[in-house]
């Protein structure tokens, strides 16, 4: 039996998030009706010019610095040319010969917890382009309808090395760069809406050979899962075209959910030949030292570098600071918390965001962003366990009135609900004779070395502090006067 | 070098041009001309020399990321063959 290894390269474009298209005034707002968002650039009226987005530029300087690519200072925009209706000019403005971004890496995490290994895939490049429209092909009797409002969107087609020789490299791949995306701000991420769109190219080839395979492009993967499971499909297939005595033919396909198959696409012969020159309408891309140092001190601190920080300043675990970095957001929100509850609370805090916080966001999908409990609301409630004014239990209850909007603070939350924990230990005290005296049968078991019945006792106890007895203090005093 | 009269055809497939016979005969010939015209140039050393992407040596001026377009669909649509529910239809693509 041969071993193989699989080759994968991905092609990711990201829709820019930007207000207007690359090359015209049209808005790239998702839904609209259809076509009421596509211009005369956009449709390619006779005589029109296209003038380049400036913030398109940005967005790819800002890819450029956070992968530590190369930002070109001079790149050229070309004509892909290829005829399809829902391409109005007969051309695609890409770019080709000089793209805008030359190289960069991106590390990324395989696998979960302890047992993840650091990989470093390395970038090709990334370049500037305008989408296509759509091609509607139901229910026209016999006709495809076209929608050009998404014609002239901005998209930065990032191509990887085939460095990945996984499926699960490749979905941890288009995971880390979905989340740096979105960390700058360049892209929104939303798969569902076709922002975000991965094709990969696989091959296979037996272990040592120098070669690479003939490889296939899948196309359009528009989620994790199906990445995963396309590719996965695609090994086998190839693995076993081979050994069957087949041989792999260079290709496009297509991955259908239903049947978790690939198939390839009715191959077009001349699909290849685009025939690029560079497009008389725009000048070279000119982008100065000075734009891109401007551009750097705008960054955010990037994602691994954040990691890193969470670690040595608040002495977090590599997971709870991975965790806390997976969005911009989320590590916002969790700073925020920690700088109202205090550096001392910093564990903590990591605990209520990722695991009380991050349940209760999932339970309703929402965003961290749209978290009713605000992150000093958070920070608040936990600096009231931390200086013992309430117990971890009274905490969740706090939690959940502030999620509830019951209340601005905790502070104000435990002051109208009366929830301040009872220290005074006299009044605990007199509470646990109350209990005693109420419950003769059960002090009588716990005297005759029933250890189940002292938790009874304490529930009890707890229960008439209304749970507001600091549970530590209770067990204390309690062993204490059932051991006199 | 000199092309074929099967590249000629094929180009003119690329760019969806319909050519008979005799245009693509008299097409070559003129194709013929202007690569005879380009080996002429290619004798030029251009060693050292950065390949121009424009004529004029300039730099490509940006527009601010603002929306400055209205809808113009009744209007567009007005003069295209066919349209419904706010679509242009085309001849079926048949994937």
């Amino acid at each position: 039996m041969k071993q193989w290894e699989v080759v994968i390269g991905i092609e990711t474009h990201a829709q820019l998030a930007t207000q207007s298209k690359i090359f015209s005034g049209s808005s790239t707002a998702f839904g609209a009706e259809p076509n009421v968002q596509a211009s005369a650039v956009d449709i390619a009226l006779p005589g029109v010019l296209p003038v380049l987005n400036k913030a398109a530029v940005e967005c790819a300087i800002r890819f450029g610095l956070a992968v530590g690519a190369t930002v070109a200072q001079k790149s050229v925009f070309a004509r892909k040319n290829y005829f399809y209706p829902d391409l109005p000019k007969g051309y695609q403005i890409s770019q080709f010969e000089l793209p805008v971004v030359v190289g960069g890496q991106l590390v990324i995490q395989v696998g979960q917890g302890d047992k993840a290994v650091e990989k470093t895939v390395n970038l090709t490049r990334a370049h500037l382009e305008e989408d296509a429209g759509k091609s509607l092909h139901e229910d026209f009797q016999g006709k495809t309808g076209i929608d050009l409002n998404r014609a002239g969107t901005p998209l930065l087609e990032i191509v990887t090395e085939p460095d990945m020789r996984s499926s699960a490299e490749a979905v941890a791949y288009a995971k880390a760069l979905h989340a740096l995306v979105r960390w700058i701000g360049i892209c929104d991420g939303n798969m569902q809406e076709g922002s975000f769109r991965c094709d990969a190219n696989v091959s296979v080839r037996p272990v040592g050979q120098k070669e690479f395979g003939t490889r296939r492009e899948i196309k359009n993967l528009n989620s994790f899962r199906f990445m995963q499971q396309a590719i996965d499909y695609e090994v086998q297939w190839q693995i076993a075209t081979i050994e069957d005595g087949g041989r792999i033919e260079q290709a496009t396909v297509l991955f259908d959910p239903a049947s978790g198959e690939t198939r390839a696409m009715r191959s077009k012969e001349d699909a290849h030949d685009y025939r690029y020159f560079p497009d008389p309408d725009l000048l070279p891309l000119i982008i100065d030292q000075d734009w891109i140092e401007r551009s750097r001190a705008a960054m955010p601190e990037l994602p691994v570098a954040k990691r890193d920080r969470f670690v040595t300043d608040y002495a977090l675990s590599a997971y709870d600071a991975a965790a806390l970095t997976a969005s911009l957001d989320f590590a916002d929100y969790y700073e925020t918390a920690v700088a109202a509850a205090g550096k001392a609370s910093a564990k903590p805090c990591a605990n209520w965001v990722t695991v009380d916080l991050a349940a209760r966001l999932n339970k309703e999908d929402r965003e961290i962003s749209e978290s009713p409990v605000s992150a000093t609301q958070l920070g608040g409630l936990v600096a009231r366990i931390a200086d013992n004014t309430i117990s971890n239990n009274i905490a969740k209850k706090i939690f959940e009135a502030l999620w509830n909007g019951e209340g601005r603070s905790a502070d104000e939350i435990i002051e109208k609900q009366g929830l301040k924990q009872i220290t005074d230990s006299g009044a605990i005290e007199t509470m646990i004779d109350e209990v005693l005296t109420a419950n003769p049968a059960m002090v009588a078991e716990f005297k005759a070395g029933k250890e189940k019945a002292f938790n009874a006792l304490v529930g009890q106890a707890m229960k008439a502090a209304k749970g507001k007895a600091n549970p530590q203090q209770v067990n204390d005093l309690l062993r204490k006067k059932l051991g006199e | 070098m000199s092309l074929t009269l099967e590249q000629v055809r094929r180009v003119a497939h690329l760019a969806r041009i319909e050519i008979s016979d005799a245009e693509a005969q008299s097409t070559l010939g003129h194709l013929t001309g202007i690569f005879a015209l380009i080996e002429e140039m290619q004798a030029v050393d251009t060693a050292g020399i950065t390949p121009m992407a424009h004529a004029q040596d300039l730099a490509q001026r940006l527009r601010e990321d603002r929306v400055t377009e209205t809808d113009q669909r009744a209007a567009f649509q007005a003069v295209a063959p066919e349209t419904e529910g706010g679509l242009y239809l085309v001849p079926q693509v048949i994937e």
